[in-house]
């Protein structure tokens, strides 16, 4: 079961102080401290990296590819995210990043904010035509599709079946470079640049469709200070390389995906938490007649992803002042559309949560961690190395922790023993 | 073969805190293992019923029983009492007062959506007693 799940967000076990920070901060409690060690369950795990963001000490990595990636290739095209170009100060024209992207060693770009405009277009033509199967919630945030997938199994049916922009962009970059160069689809290298360790996630263990397009996943902000050097030649220079609109750069940041779909109804929501709110109170119907639901686990948006460099309002804000000029949206849907545009597989429930493996061992579970609670503090301390005594209690009928573990139990139990030698 | 019985209590009056009591039932349902559909009948009932309780009721009690094949919800208030059931069935029809329903409460979908995601549902009332409502999700 455990190879299934590639994650992204890792422990670097010699800088861990085996604080509960993390265990706190996780949202689908998938952190224990064991042996003064924090431990990632894997298949809890959502790559949200917000652990990453709350560690102290920096124990926690996101695992994405070198920048000595782009050696591997005969030919190599940047896909940099629409939040990337919020990254840079004073940055009024997109041209420059991407000429610096080519001054730094990419054969080619292609910008993910181009094929986010397609994935607007697909998306707006499938909600019309679906319109029975509303509301919709956007399959572009890696995180929430997987917690979705683990957690809310009536939602599912939901999902919106159009590829992330960053999928479509790596296919259409790759057939563009083909017919550019000639050489064979494994020769050229489609990198994409991103901001978050979701996306490196469900690049090497795709969810709704077999393999990613992408090749490899470099991180902003390893990228960000060897792009710097290359800017003040970029300016200089003239070509025009940008092919996106307003539409295109608006899904940097919460909001955007939604505004592009042109629709009466919709709701935004960023923020891990937050966005399990929304999920738990659409799953109990709590609000009805919306067409569309934008969730980003990063608060606001991908601009505020664990791999970016600049503050996520700051950004938020460049994006905005950025895009002002610019043409409603550069790219339309021709007659061929990309080939990977919707999402073919089913993206079923993995109900990795369940405490047995059927129901009446589920039930039988469950009543066993009601009589644990009732026996632990109810305080969280989370000195037992469990984010709270429930989940302290569902370790332990899972037999993966024991009623000792929790410091006042110990505490308890050797009073008795001391008690009862007093006895003797 | 046991059965599983969690108990709430309803604050009254306080809708920030409403829902708590279903939305803890639904996560120890997931992790039980019951099928999602039954899952989500279960927790869109119960919502509506706890809803109901502190519209109408002043809160009150909550009891969930999981048995093998059914789940079954118990909620007991001492409210006014309902005078005409099956007026209160109807849909859109409703007795919540003006500043519930500036809250986006008292649609008068409660009951009947109750109805419509339980198996079975029975209700014992009293006028100036109170209510209790059964209802049955079958698994």
């Amino acid at each position: 079961m455990e190879e299934k799940y590639t994650n992204s967000v890792r422990l670097k076990e010699d800088l861990c102080k085996g604080c509960i920070h993390c265990v706190k901060r996780c949202p689908t409690q998938a952190i224990r401290v064991r042996n003064g060690k924090a431990r990632i369950i894997k298949q809890f795990c959502i790559d949200c990296g917000e652990c990453i963001r709350v560690c102290p000490h920096h124990a926690k990595k996101a695992y994405y590819d070198p920048l000595s990636v782009m050696d591997n290739y005969k030919y190599t095209v940047a896909l940099p995210a629409p939040s990337f170009y919020a990254q840079f100060n004073n940055l009024d024209d997109t041209n420059i990043v991407l000429r610096a992207l080519k001054l730094m060693g990419f054969d080619d770009v292609y910008e993910v904010s181009a094929a986010a405009e397609l994935v607007s277009e697909l998306s707006r033509e499938y909600i019309s035509k679906h319109k029975e199967d509303a509301p919709f919630i956007s399959t572009a945030c890696p995180s929430v599709v997987r917690l979705i997938q683990v957690r809310f199994p009536n939602l599912l049916p939901h999902l919106l079946k159009v590829n992330s922009p960053v999928e479509i962009a790596a296919s259409e970059a790759k057939r563009i470079a083909m017919e550019k160069t000639g050489l064979a689809a494994e020769d050229i290298g489609v990198i994409f640049i991103s901001p978050c360790p979701a996306k490196v996630t469900s690049v090497k263990s795709p969810l709704g469709y077999e393999k990613s397009a992408i090749d490899a996943v470099i991180a902003i902000k390893k990228v960000y200070p060897k792009i710097l050097p290359y800017m003040l030649k970029a300016c200089d220079q003239t070509d025009e390389i940008s092919n996106s609109g307003i539409i295109g750069l608006s899904w940097g940041s919460s909001g955007g995906e939604a505004s592009g779909l042109l629709l009466d109804s919709y709701l935004a929501a960023d923020g891990i938490e937050n966005v399990i709110k929304v999920l738990e109170d659409l799953e109990d119907q709590k609000f009805t007649n919306l067409e569309f639901i934008e969730l980003n686990a990063c608060s606001g948006g991908c601009v505020g992803g664990v791999l970016q460099v600049e503050n996520p309002y700051v950004a938020k804000a460049k994006l905005k002042s950025m895009r002002k000029y610019m043409p409603v949206t550069k790219n339309r849907l021709s007659e061929n559309y990309p080939q990977n545009s919707y999402i073919e597989n089913e993206i079923e429930y993995t109900p990795v949560f369940n405490l047995g493996t059927n129901f009446a061992d589920g039930l039988k579970k469950m009543e066993q961690v009601e009589q644990i609670c009732q026996r632990l503090p109810g305080l969280d301390c989370g000195s037992c190395g469990a984010p709270t005594c429930k989940a302290l209690a569902e370790d332990i009928v899972r037999g993966l922790a024991k009623e000792q573990d929790c410091v006042y139990v110990l505490r308890d139990f050797i009073h008795n023993m001391a008690k009862n030698l007093g006895e003797l | 073969m046991s059965n599983l019985v969690l108990k709430y209590t309803v604050d009254n009056e306080d809708f920030t805190r409403a829902g708590e009591a279903s939305s803890d039932v639904k996560k120890k349902l997931k992790m039980m293992g019951v099928p999602p559909e039954a899952v989500r009948k279960v927790a869109i009932a119960m919502y509506e019923g706890e809803i109901n309780m502190v519209i109408h009721a002043d809160g009150g009690e909550i009891t969930v029983e999981i048995t093998p094949t059914q789940i079954v919800m118990v909620l007991k208030d001492k409210g006014p009492g309902i005078t005409d059931i099956e007026k209160a069935m109807q849909a859109g029809y409703s007795t919540a007062s003006e500043n519930i329903r500036a809250l986006g409460f008292g649609a008068g979908m409660g009951l009947p959506n109750m109805k419509k995601y339980s198996d079975e549902m029975d209700i014992d009332t009293v006028i100036g007693v109170g209510t209790t409502v059964t209802m049955k999700v079958n698994i």
